[in-house]
């Protein structure tokens, strides 16, 4: 596995799916960004994440789709964008911590190590969705994949109380 | 998203409607440079019909901001949403930006 620049290393399980709970695919389009958006919020609601914290991850979300967009694809719209998400557990399948949100392309790639956000206190237009990604989400890892394309691993965990409504 | 423009106590007050993100945040842009091309005293932008607001946004209000500066203009923005607040807060933009609540708040310690 290529390692990017995460927070740290992905640790939890999916839980006991090999293949992912949800995935879809998606043109390199912006008007779909919302589409995307609404259905990640519910997803991670079904997961146990709060309101707030489920919108925070459809950001993070629609920031990645927002630079494969602009920066992978150079705006074509015909590029495509696939989602996968699962839900993440341990130590055992049943005990369920977290969500894990897969995205990949077929753009143009670019080496993880690269990919970085802008000094935040250089107050300028742009530049700011790395950044987002990873204040949200507890692990964001960029990788190359094989045979083309880029790959972003990220996860979120159910941390606390106010976080965790998952029955 | 929809954008439209009011006025309050003199001053425009430009007041999208609906998610704001790169699928269109190039209309909120257009709109904010045609109104800060009139070099106004105050602006108001009034984002309490706005449930999100992606980064594309935000980029869009610090353009906005930059040429306030430059015009001497007062740039206010207004009733933030929770979600939006989020984003600004994640972005440390929540301190750089001129933010309340109200449109009358705007008025006061200009």
């Amino acid at each position: 596995m290529t390692q990017g620049q995460g927070q740290s290393d992905s640790h939890a399980e999916t839980c006991d799916h090999v293949m992912p709970d949800v995935r879809i695919e998606v043109v390199s389009q912006p008007r779909y960004l919302a589409g995307v958006r609404d259905l990640v919020r519910a997803v991670a609601g079904r997961l146990g994440f709060n309101p707030a914290i489920c919108g925070r991850i459809a950001l993070a979300v629609d920031e990645a789709l927002c630079n494969i967009i602009n920066h992978g694809y150079d705006k074509r719209p015909d590029g495509r964008i696939w989602i996968s998400i699962w839900p993440t557990c341990e130590p055992k399948p049943e005990h369920q911590v977290g969500i894990r949100i897969i995205i990949e392309d077929s753009a143009k790639q670019v080496e993880p190590e690269t990919i970085k956000s802008r000094d935040l206190g250089d107050i300028r237009p742009g530049g700011l969705g790395v950044h987002i990604i990873r204040e949200v989400m507890d692990v964001a890892i960029y990788q190359k994949r094989t045979g083309g394309g880029m790959r972003l691993v990220m996860e979120k965990r159910l941390d606390n109380e106010s976080e965790n409504h998952a029955s | 998203m929809e954008v439209t423009e009011e006025q309050f106590n003199g001053h425009p007050v430009v007041v999208p409607v609906g998610d704001v993100d790169l699928g269109n945040s190039r209309d909120l842009q257009m709109h904010l440079r045609q109104t800060l091309g009139k070099k106004p005293k105050r602006l108001l932008v009034d984002l309490a019909g706005v449930p999100h607001m992606d980064s594309s946004g935000v980029a869009t209000l610090v353009e906005a901001m930059q040429v306030s500066r430059r015009n001497g203009t007062s740039l206010v923005l207004c009733a933030m949403t929770d979600r939006v607040r989020s984003i600004f807060e994640i972005a440390r933009l929540d301190k750089v930006f001129r933010i309340v609540d109200k449109r009358e708040e705007a008025e006061e310690n200009a």
